[in-house]
């Protein structure tokens, strides 16, 4: 009796260092590029390749200083946080009354309108750049804000509408019963009762947006000329010569960017774990 | 006064919609239509005159462009290896973590790292990592007594594809790793223990219990990693620039390639139209798939 | 399961942490949203005087600086306004050639082909006139080749109407790079360099012996490939064959060009090429040649910035790519680096010129040549570049490249050329493979487009 206690215990300790050594090993291939990122940005450009220490032995702290107002940071961060925050508002506002309607509300054409949104989300169209440009021009949009934002809005929808349906068909018919009996209309019954649950699903669509406007950049460059209006991205560009890369003050840059992200990402995660799943377990 | 009130509804319903579809027939239809004419003609995006030729750009690329079929197969490579091992991989991490383990938490932020981080700092690492002469897998090679297997893995025909695959599986996994970890988090604690109960072992639990509920997840996962891992781009041109040779081209390099390298426009919106349909068979097959296992 | 209101906390103390950091989250959002707003509100300025679209990341300081004496002097606005990285460019360009929104000045990336297009959708304005004005005042301060690059001779098989479409505002060549230190720990002699191929053979193997990799160059860009090789084509056949091979009289299949396949054969065989290079972007081979890891580099006169910025202690030298024959001189790609050209449908032509004209004038050269270390454009600047970049100088008469040809080669041959190139130094074809492979795509192509 007491050896096979013994062995339950020895089996234990490996399975737990074997499960542990497993993870910490993927953890450290993941968080081992933003350590590399970092301690270039307090290198120089002499010895940013050749030197292979992890930290350096005189860290260049004013790299931080010089990416910033070198790369023009403090208008593109304040465009980059407004386009992300107006653009997901958007995509969250128009996809759930779009995916309600899907879920919830009978009209003809239904299915056909909702694989007509699929569809976008299957083909991608490289090359659709011009036709863009040239539809913005039309509108006189070119070179705007609400331009650049409007066509990100477009882009978000289909997946937006994708999850958020799935999620509201999940939704227990008793809270919108009740609430119809209390008096709510539709619009009532979505504002009140649907969104609310759906935070989960928001959440995702949240981030999955925030990400893609964040790192957005060929559309900004393409669509606006004016430097007031554009996003982070084009700040890290300045870096980026021709021929002359400042890797320091890129990697100073880019860790920037970076950190706005991960903060999102942790406040989001949260409802994230709880969102995907009822999404997904529906299929 | 039926039919009133009906059609009232119905209009009211299509209120809903209306955002999105406006939006949507604005902004995604023009375009959608645009690459549609551009591809029955021979065009170089810059005069203001093009050449009617029907249907000769899809003649050409069907049946005489090995090369574009060479790209979808490597897609499709690469497309094979993420929904095996990193999946997998994810899969793994994801029950790993899904017991919860110790710092859990942690290990949920540290794993969607990669995805976040931008293609240019993506593309440094892995350089500098298979570099063949001071990059760090032939080092670590080297450090281990293996001298003979360095190469300069991202010049050399035979690994050059799967090392690009590799790199991308490294970002792609923690997407996948989220999304399975929150359908592992769904499953009711009660069947676990009731199968426990049942006197079912580890294995047993994980292929009668788990697995026949995760498969809707799974199918979300293939859908996300086929879409993602064929529309792969910048990776390429930052690593192997599509070489050597034609051993690291894929779709979108091949269709960038024809309408800035070569000026063809009208080619390469021919190609992305081929590209989506392949794409939108693959998805469909997926989701009908996913229908019939869910009939059993 | 529904639940309402907040989802369950876990510990306070991550709550409150929680909280302060969405507090601080929102709290920027929220200014940022003003900020938003007030910009939305405000009308983007209208853009007064003149306005040069560039993608010329590491000029845009020196510009800023010409542009700012330029203000002071003639009391007209530049606006310089940069857009990187050059594929971004070009889709940039594109697009508001589409829509007539180009701007007054721009640059043009790309074959001669991409630019013939432009001229003939009406984009680009002639500018021979003001060349050849008072006995071509203007254009005789440019370097020949740098000129050549933007004309358009009569019978051009673009269907392009003779004539000068733009300015050069710098030049480079290409040539082949080595470092003396490493010369030095060979044995070999860092004064005089491999003049002949055998000599870079032999120089090679004694940098083999010194564990030093031989030759390193960006040859996963495939243009790099194609300098490479076409500098020996002219050097093997001379120039008038390669013209005929353009043209489709001579097939691929020719033992010329064999010879010129089988360089590469050479090279990747005797080990003399540095591990990757079919798949290294030049900006990597830059990185290493300017580390001290690689012997011989193949690159271009801007590599005299870049290094500079790497390593500035680096001690080397420029030479030709060493010959093979002796019947036909070494050819090296060289002309103009970037041009600009004034849109024909701008307002402010006549402006647009008049700066241009400034921009290449003496000083203004002389200034961007020291504060960028590129050869300038206007062959009366020399006096104040470093001995390295004279270098460069002293061989631009020599340079050729496919823009100043008679013939265009068909894209597609190009891209079966190059990258069958980067199959043979992978020993995936032999030279005989590949020549024939090249000649099946040309005869296609000619038969398709006749």
């Amino acid at each position: 009796m007491k050896n096979s206690v013994l062995f339950y215990r020895i089996e234990n300790v490996l399975g737990w260092i074997r499960d542990h050594f497993f993870l910490i090993l993927v953890s450290l291939s993941c968080i081992f590029p933003l350590v590399w990122m970092f301690s270039s940005a307090l290198k120089t450009q002499a010895t940013v390749f050749s030197d292979m220490s992890l930290f350096p032995a005189h860290p260049h702290w004013e790299n931080f200083y010089l990416a910033w107002t070198k790369g023009g940071f403090a208008v593109y961060f304040f465009n980059s946080i407004f386009y992300t925050v107006t653009v997901v508002t958007g995509v969250v506002l128009i996809a759930s009354l779009a995916a309600y309607a899907f879920a919830r509300l009978e009209f003809p054409g239904k299915n056909i309108f909702f694989y007509m949104f699929l569809a976008t989300l299957m083909i991608p169209l490289p090359g659709a750049f011009i036709a863009l440009y040239v539809l913005l021009m039309k509108l006189h949009l070119v070179n705007t804000r609400l331009g650049y934002i409007l066509i990100q809005i477009n882009g978000g929808l289909a997946l937006g509408i994708f999850l958020l349906k799935t999620f509201f068909e999940k939704m227990p018919r008793d809270l919108e019963d009740a609430a119809r009996i209390d008096g709510c209309g539709k619009f009532g019954i979505y504002w009140r009762v649907a969104l609310p649950l759906a935070k989960p699903a928001i959440a995702v669509v949240v981030i999955f947006n925030a990400l893609t406007v964040w790192n957005e950049y060929l559309l900004a460059m393409l669509l606006l000329t004016n430097k007031s209006l554009m996003p982070l991205q084009r700040g890290l560009m300045v870096f980026q010569g021709a021929h002359v890369t400042q890797y320091p003050l890129l990697m100073a840059g880019i860790t920037i960017t970076v950190l706005p992200i991960v903060l999102m990402y942790i406040l989001m995660q949260k409802y994230i774990i709880a969102g995907i799943t009822a999404g997904a377990v529906t299929g | 006064m039926v039919a009133k009130t009906k059609l009232k509804e119905i209009f009211g319903n299509y209120l809903f919609l209306l955002p999105a579809l406006a939006m949507f027939l604005t902004f995604s239809i023009y375009p959608f239509f645009k690459v549609f004419q551009l591809s029955v003609y021979q065009w170089d995006g810059i005069m203001p005159t093009m050449k009617f030729v029907g249907f000769s750009h899809f003649k050409d690329i069907l049946f005489h462009n090995p090369i574009w079929w060479q790209s979808v197969w490597h897609g499709a490579y690469i497309t094979l290896l993420a929904l095996t091992f990193q999946n997998c991989l994810a899969f793994i991490l994801a029950l790993l973590v899904d017991r919860g383990i110790k710092g859990g938490k942690i290990y949920r932020v540290i794993f969607y790292l990669p995805p976040i981080l931008s293609g240019i700092v993506v593309g440094l690492i892995w350089n500098w990592i298979y570099n063949g002469d001071y990059g760090l897998l032939n080092y670590a090679l080297k450090y281990l007594g293996l001298e003979n297997i360095q190469k300069a893995w991202l010049a050399e025909p035979r690994t050059a594809l799967t090392s690009v695959a590799i790199a991308h599986m490294w970002q792609g996994f923690g997407w996948g790793f989220i999304i399975l970890l929150a359908g592992l988090q769904n499953i009711p604690r009660e069947l676990y223990e009731a199968a426990r109960v049942d006197g079912a072992n580890k294995w047993q639990v994980l292929t009668r219990v788990t697995v026949p509920l995760m498969i809707p997840v799974f199918v979300l996962v293939s859908i996300l990693t086929i879409l993602g891992c064929m529309q792969i781009y910048a990776l390429i041109v930052a690593t192997t620039g599509g070489g050597p040779g034609y051993h690291t081209e894929v779709p979108v390099t091949r269709i960038i390639s024809s309408m800035l390298g070569q000026s063809q426009f009208g080619y390469a919106c021919a190609m992305g139209i081929i590209f989506g349909l392949l794409l939108l068979t693959a998805s469909m097959i997926q989701i009908r798939i996913s229908r019939r296992i869910k009939q059993e | 399961m529904a639940r309402r209101g907040h989802p369950k906390d876990s510990r306070g103390e991550e709550n409150k942490m929680t909280k302060k950091v969405a507090w601080l989250f929102c709290v920027s959002v929220f200014l940022s949203c003003i900020i938003g707003f007030i910009g939305c509100v405000k009308k983007p300025e209208k853009i007064t005087g003149i306005t040069v679209w560039h993608w010329m990341t590491d000029r845009q300081d020196a510009f800023n600086v010409l542009r700012e004496i330029y203000e002071k002097e003639k009391g007209i606005k530049i606006n310089f306004e940069l857009y990187a990285p050059s594929d971004a460019y070009t889709q940039k360009v594109m697009a508001a050639a589409q829509t007539d929104t180009l701007p007054d000045i721009f640059g043009i990336l790309g074959e001669k082909r991409v630019f013939a297009s432009f001229i003939k959708a009406g984009h680009v304005a002639d500018l021979t006139e003001e060349m050849d004005a008072e006995n071509g005042k203007w254009g005789g301060v440019f370097f020949s080749k740098a000129l050549d690059v933007n004309r358009f001779l009569l019978g051009n098989q673009f269907g392009v109407e003779p004539g000068i479409y733009g300015v050069p505002i710098d030049v480079m060549n290409i040539q082949m790079l080595y470092n003396k230190a490493l010369f030095r720990k060979a044995g070999l002699n860092p004064d005089s360099p491999p003049s002949t191929w055998n000599e870079f053979i032999r120089a090679g193997e004694r940098l083999k012996a010194a564990n030093i990799p031989v030759l390193v160059s960006g040859w996963g860009e495939i243009w790099l490939i194609d300098c490479f090789a076409s500098n020996y084509a002219f050097n093997i056949m001379g120039e008038e064959k390669v013209i005929a091979t353009i043209r489709g009289d001579v097939p691929y299949t020719d033992p010329d060009w064999i010879r010129v396949f089988t360089i590469f054969k050479e090279l990747s065989e005797m080990g003399m090429l540095a591990q990757g290079v079919v798949t290294m972007v030049n900006k990597t081979a830059e990185q290493i040649f300017a580390n001290e890891r690689a012997a011989f580099a193949f690159n271009g006169s801007w590599c005299v910035n870049v290094y500079r910025g790497m390593n500035p202690g680096l001690e080397y030298g420029a030479m030709l790519p060493p010959k093979i024959s002796d019947e036909h001189p070494m050819a090296i790609w060289g002309g103009a680096g970037s041009s600009f050209m004034v849109n024909a449908k701008s307002k402010n032509r006549e402006k647009a010129i008049e700066f241009l004209k400034w921009l290449t004038d003496k000083e203004q050269q002389v200034f961007l040549a020291k504060s960028t270390l590129n050869l300038p454009s206007n062959k009366y600047s020399l006096t104040e570049i470093p001995p390295i970049l004279a270098q460069f100088a002293d061989d631009m008469e020599r340079t050729t490249h496919p823009s100043i040809l008679p013939v265009a080669e068909f894209p597609r041959v190009i891209e079966t050329f190059n990258k069958g190139i980067q199959s043979i130094i992978t020993g995936e074809k032999t030279p005989e493979q590949l020549a024939k492979e090249i000649q099946k795509v040309k005869e296609r192509e000619m038969r398709e487009r006749k």
